[in-house]
């Protein structure tokens, strides 16, 4: 995988992770130009997009886009499963997610996807031990917080 | 889920107010007091972008005063990282704050140091320069005992790390591979992977590790391995064959459901882990038949199993189906997979019918019946809301054009190209209109018409090619005359129609095809004089949209035309204007015309007519200088030499140069090297050399190792060659055709009486023109239309065709009526119209017994697997012979095997050799390898030993031709007759062709029994570098002097063991193990040197500080030294 984007209906970009190295200039060029094609695609249109030379592979959870580029022979359903099983994480530990929760608590959603993703690359498929990892650097914040008010207020995943 | 994010962000501008009053989990959750919170609220509470930037912008002063203060706590410092990378998403510049996040990396306690660690990543890329900063921290935590601590810098690791610090963490990631938490392995496999991907080389020697991932009790560890695995693969697939079988054995527990239920994902059992190995298997059995049937049973099963109908198995459906299309095909596969693609098709999803298209486009060079089957899908997809669907659809149809096709294809392609506004797209699109339109165009206004489309919306983004062959068709022109006069004739004309019209804009590259058309052909007019069209070139001229590099041509073209037009004022007019014009280019142009006007006839001879094929004649010798030269020489100028005698002449009073390759052989004269700038280290004996050798650059070029990539030929297509018997074939116009499928359509509908929709009749109509001539070819060439016609607007050939659009109609409706085929005919179309593939391949393989020769040629690639030719040449036969005379038959039981390998050996002591291993039995026989490492080849001996008590007969070894070596029998192995209880050797010598790391060589040998009845095994052996690294006895000075001149050099240090901690007891292990020569110990350091057969030079110097061993590699070949290292590396941590 190239690059995840995560942008709202009205454009605003939400989270970005690249994993191929590019210029600032670059990375905003391809956001901007992404972002406007992919909101003027229709419902019921494919979630595939020829861009340029790559694959773009997008899915719109409520009022989040979320979208992934891919290489050529990779496979296009199957980063479609990628962004849901994500989405399944995100909603698993925030407990039934919303776009509020990515807004405001953007670097959980960060760490959550660096134990899935690696390097481009799917790291982790179990549901349980992504979440276990995440859990353990938690529990051990937690501990070191444990006198001062977090402003960090995620939900515990039940 | 989606509701309920729904209904949140309906009332996010309301729960932004309700905050205060702390209603709802989602306001509690925003509530907070958080200075991100109240930044993200601040900025959705704007509404123009301008206050956005300037709240922005101000939040950014604000925080970098806060982080530069030396009060900020490491709390304080991650709060501001996190709203920094809020801001730096928001597209604006926080680069002030990158060191501050290393910083807090590198500091903070375990929750700071994660948010400093997700900055780094998120701000950073892998070549920036602070990140060498990180080195250290990295370092520190994957030592650190907490587990945490280690998964962050792994995690860190896997995503931006320097390359050129990666030694410094090698060692470190390598012993976590041995990490007892599965997380902590799975991470270091990542990261070894990140490694693997920016620097190959330094990861080569773990390879052996990797393969004790793959077969980790974990499966994520294991999963993570197979994307290094996939990659390397990739690049090398010959190397892994050997793990088909594991791949296919994980493949079948997973698919199998062997695997803890965790890694289902909707009750799909691990469905990422089964594409990476289907995509594995796709590359390993690619064009290998052995390594494919390993997998046919396991990819049955895996089509079998997806059957639940989720979108997760129709992914690994589609990848099943693209392997099964990789690999060497099996027909049942083949079919199971088509059905699937079927399924793909004729899905009312989208999502599948986009893949199911795809899959289509990726098969159909193998098998256009399939796009038959599927043709009215296709035809709906043509018409598709979806604009990415239309664009699959026509590039499926863009490979299964033909000339019969052609024109609704490209219709439909114009269509699309015409309603995109992407400029990939129209680049893309415009190259394969072009493309199409050369091979098969039906007549000269359709050609000329397609390609003003394509200048025009093509413009100028489209590729330089486009425009360049379009006119070299036009002017080398094809084998008739007349047929290119008309063609160059209409091109004019529509290039003048074009031009009449008021108010249109062309691009400038379609404005240069037409200056040069117009300059070139206008002759061919009747009506329009030159100085009209002159006239028409003028006011494009005196156009300000109009570039003036375009205005270069358009001069161009008026200067070609004024000789042909008697007298002109509006060349006057032109000469006038633009001598004075301030673009020198132009004013030079027009001072060239002006001068050329007043020469009628000297311009008539300089630019004559329809010559731009010709050469010049061109007075090269310059002979109507003599006067001047022998003037000059009176006067006592020096005479002329050419550039290359001055050149011979300067070197000559120098040093010469050798710019032979360095064989080897060392005199001493003659010798120039490459200065080394760190020459002077290598010690006294060196540096004395360098003095006087290393002055002068050699300015030959290395061009050793680099592959010849572009001819002089570029891209163009490749020249069909024609045979004679083609001569009668005849081009067939498209209405031809629709004629017949017209007919074929009544009469269709007469017989059956279908009431069929006007709609569905035109559908039909339309798939009968876009299908004609699939999987078909031979109708079409039983009809008299050999291929010919397709390449109408290919370049010239060297066999004359007849041809001319008038008699070409008429004859070939002759030939439809002469040949009486009509019922076969109309059996053919209704066919296409009925979507009956299976009659379909009836007449196709009626007809393939009328093929010709050429038709052949268009079958389907399926039936092009030949067989590899295993003879190899026998290059090195006789060098090797001499020496060594291979036993003739030993009489020897199986038992006494390894004694005879010995007595067999004693003929050749002085050859070192390994020991006989055995490689393949069975009841009959038994056959052993061992190796010979000889001075100037490997030799393998293969020994057969007959363990029956039968004879055998023509007993044949062969060794399956390798890539990268060079397997050269030795005579006298092949005896046809094998008596019982004996022993044959077979010897081959073996030559590489370039450095590697292992190979395999495999080979089979075959007999027959007495009762005829015939049988064959296979072996294989690997093969190392080492067996073809010998050493390289030369002097220390011969030594200093190759060294210089060596451009490719390795450095590496090694961690010596403490039984080799002195110097030489390293190099009496690197002599031991890979056969190096040690030259000279002095002091600390050592000087060695080898050879890799046949003869690539290679030099090693050593230091040794306390326990490290500096390596420094040098030779005349850029991988040799890797290699090397590499190897050194294995054995310094073996031993």
């Amino acid at each position: 995988m190239q690059f995840m984007l995560l942008f709202s209906r009205q454009g605003k970009l939400r989270l970005q992770k690249w994993y191929v190295p590019l210029s600032d200039k670059e990375k905003k060029k391809i956001t901007r130009e992404l972002v406007q094609t992919v909101l003027a695609r229709k419902p019921k249109m494919c979630s595939f997009l020829e861009w340029r030379d790559l694959k773009i592979v997008y899915k719109r959870y409520a009022s989040l886009y979320f979208c992934c580029a891919i290489e050529d022979q990779d496979n296009e359903l199957i980063t479609l499963e990628i962004i849901h099983r994500y989405v399944e994480l995100l909603d698993k530990y925030f407990g039934s997610v919303c776009e509020l929760d990515i807004i405001f608590n953007f670097e959980k959603a960060y760490f959550i996807l660096d134990e899935f993703l690696l390097g481009g690359e799917v790291q982790e498929t179990s549901k349980k031990n992504v979440l276990k990892a995440i859990e353990q650097a938690d529990l051990l914040q937690e501990k070191t917080e444990y006198h001062s008010k977090s402003f960090i207020g995620f939900k515990k995943a039940y | 889920m989606s509701d309920i994010v729904e209904k949140t962000l309906t009332a996010l501008p309301g729960l932004f107010l309700q905050n205060q009053l702390g209603g709802g989990p989602a306001a509690a959750k925003a509530s907070f007091s958080s200075r991100l919170g109240s930044l993200v609220r601040g900025i959705t509470a704007l509404t123009s972008k301008h206050e956005e930037e300037k709240l922005i912008q101000q939040e950014l002063s604000s925080l970098k005063a806060t982080v530069s203060a030396p009060t900020t706590t490491l709390k304080m410092m991650k709060e501001c990282m996190v709203r920094l990378i809020y801001c730096e998403m928001l597209g604006y510049d926080a680069s002030f704050g990158y060191i501050h996040a290393i910083k807090l990396a590198q500091q903070g306690n375990l929750l700071e140091k994660r948010v400093g660690y997700l900055a780094v990543s998120l701000f950073l890329h892998e070549s920036h320069e602070l990140l060498l900063l990180l080195v250290n921290t990295v370092v520190k935590d994957l030592q650190s005992t907490n587990l945490v601590e280690v998964c962050m810098a792994l995690t860190v690791v896997s995503q931006i790390f320097p390359r050129e610090m990666i030694p410094a963490v090698l060692p470190l990631i390598e012993d976590k591979l041995q990490h007892s938490k599965e997380i902590i392995r799975r991470k270091a496999v990542l990261a070894l992977y990140k490694f693997h991907l920016i620097a190959p080389n330094q990861v080569q020697h773990i390879h052996i590790k990797f393969r004790k991932a793959l077969c980790d009790r974990d499966v994520g560890v294991m999963a993570a391995s197979l994307h290094i695995y996939l990659r390397m693969i990739k690049e090398n697939s010959s190397g892994y064959k050997d793990l088909t079988g594991s791949f296919v054995t994980i493949l079948k527990q997973v698919v199998g459901g062997k695997l803890p239920v965790d890694f289902n994902y909707h009750s799909v059992p691990a469905p990422w882990l089964q594409i990476q190995l289907l995509r594995i298997l796709g590359l390993l059995g690619k064009d290998d038949q052995r390594t494919s049937e390993l997998m046919y049973d396991v990819l049955d099963e895996s089509l079998r199993r997806a059957e639940l109908n989720h979108n997760v198995t129709y992914a690994i459906l589609f990848e099943c189906v693209h392997t099964v299309y990789s690999i060497y095909p099996k027909s049942e596969l083949l079919e199971k997979a088509a059905k699937c693609i079927g399924k793909f098709v004729l899905s009312p999803k989208i999502n599948l019918k986009y893949l199911g298209l795809k899959a289509l486009t990726y098969v159909i060079q193998q098998d256009p019946t399939l796009a038959l089957q599927h043709q009215m899908t296709i035809i709906e997809c043509l018409d598709h809301p979806d604009p990415i669907i239309k664009r699959e659809t026509l590039e499926l149809l863009y490979r299964i054009t033909n000339a019969q096709n052609v024109t609704v294809i490209v219709q439909k392609m114009l269509e699309y190209l015409h309603q995109s506004k992407e400029e990939y797209v129209i680049v893309n699109l415009v190259g394969k209109i072009a493309e199409l339109a050369e091979k098969y165009a039906p007549d000269n206004a359709w050609f000329i018409q397609t390609m003003n489309a394509v200048f025009s919306v093509g413009g100028d983004v489209m590729h330089p090619d486009i425009p360049n062959n379009f006119l070299r068709l036009l002017a080398e022109g094809f084998d008739d005359e007349t047929e290119d006069q008309q063609l160059r004739l209409y091109a004019v004309q529509s290039y003048l129609t074009l031009l009449d019209m008021e108010n249109v804009f062309y691009p400038q590259r379609f404005l240069q095809v037409m200056s040069w058309v117009l300059g070139e052909y206008s002759y061919l007019l009747d009506k329009e004089t030159p100085a009209e069209v002159i006239a028409k070139l003028y006011k494009l001229l005196m156009n300000d949209s109009v570039s003036s590099e375009t205005k270069t041509w358009l001069i161009a073209a008026v200067t070609k035309l004024t000789p042909q037009a008697h007298s002109s004022d509006t060349v006057e007019r032109l000469i006038h204007e633009f001598t004075i014009s301030l673009d020198t280019c132009m004013r030079q142009h027009a001072f060239e015309l002006k001068h050329l006007h007043e020469n009628v006839e000297l311009m008539k001879s300089l630019l004559p007519v329809d010559r731009s094929c010709e050469d010049l004649a061109v007075d090269a010798s310059l002979s109507f200088l003599d006067g001047f030269v022998a003037e000059g020489l009176s006067q006592g100028a020096a005479p002329y030499k050419p550039h290359h005698q001055r050149q011979e002449e300067k070197l000559s009073q120098e040093k010469v140069l050798n710019f032979e390759p360095y064989g080897l052989s060392f005199s001493s004269s003659g010798f120039t090297g490459r200065q080394s700038p760190a020459g002077i280290s290598l010690g006294s004996d060196i540096s004395g050399n360098s003095a006087e050798t290393g002055l002068k650059e050699t300015n030959s070029l290395k061009l050793e190792g680099i592959k010849k990539l572009w001819g002089k030929e570029g891209y163009l297509p490749k020249k069909e060659s024609k045979t004679g018997n083609e001569s009668g074939a005849l081009p067939i116009p498209q209405e031809s055709i629709m004629e017949n499928v017209d007919q074929a359509i009544t009469k269709k509908d007469q017989s059956q009486v279908l009431t069929q929709s006007k709609e569905e009749k035109e559908k039909q109509l339309l798939a009968s023109s876009l299908f004609v001539g699939l999987g078909s070819e031979s109708t079409v060439n039983l009809l008299g239309k050999a291929d010919t016609v397709s390449h109408k607007f290919r370049r010239k050939s060297k066999i004359k065709e007849a041809k001319s659009g008038e008699t070409s109609h008429n004859m070939t409706c002759s030939s439809f009526s002469s040949l009486s085929n009509v019922a076969y005919e109309d059996d053919y179309y209704l066919n296409a119209l009925h979507d009956r593939g299976d009659k379909e391949l009836k007449t196709f393989s009626l007809n393939s017994e009328l093929l010709d020769s050429e038709s052949l040629t268009e079958l389907p690639l399926v039936e092009k697997f030949s067989n590899c030719s295993l003879s190899t040449p026998s290059l090195f036969a006789d060098n090797s012979m001499e020496i060594f005379h291979p036993p003739q038959s030993i009489a020897a039981s199986v038992a006494k095997e390894s004694s005879l390998a010995s007595s067999f050996l004693e003929e050749t002591t002085e050859y070192i050799h390994s020991n006989a291993m055995e490689v393949c039995n069975n009841e009959t026989i038994s056959v052993s390898s061992y190796k010979i490492w000889k001075d100037d080849c490997l030799l393998m001996v293969w020994s057969v030993t007959n363990k029956s008590g039968l004879e055998l007969k023509s007993a044949n070894l062969e060794i399956f031709p390798a890539e990268n070596f060079k397997v050269t029998e030795q005579p006298g192995c092949c005896l046809p007759i094998m008596e019982a209880e004996s022993t044959k050797s077979f010897q081959y010598s073996v030559q590489i062709e370039e450095p590697f790391t292992e190979g395999i060589l495999s080979g089979f040998i075959s007999y027959h029994m007495m009762d005829t009845h015939s049988a064959q095994l296979e072996f294989s052996v690997n093969l190392s570098l080492l067996d073809f690294i010998r050493p390289l006895k030369i002097s220390s000075e011969d030594f200093g002097k190759l060294w210089l001149s060596f451009a490719n050099d390795v450095k590496q240090n090694v961690k010596m063991s403490e039984s080799q901690a002195a110097l030489p007891s390293a190099l009496k292990t690197l002599q031991q193990k890979l056969r190096l020569h040690i030259i000279e110990i002095i002091g600390n350091e050592g000087l060695l040197a080898c050879q890799l057969l046949p003869s690539i030079p290679c030099l090693l110097h050593c230091r040794v500080y306390a326990d490290v061993l500096a390596l420094w590699f040098r030779s005349s070949c850029s991988t040799l030294p890797d290699y090397l290292l590499y190897q050194c590396q294995k054995v310094m941590e073996g031993s």
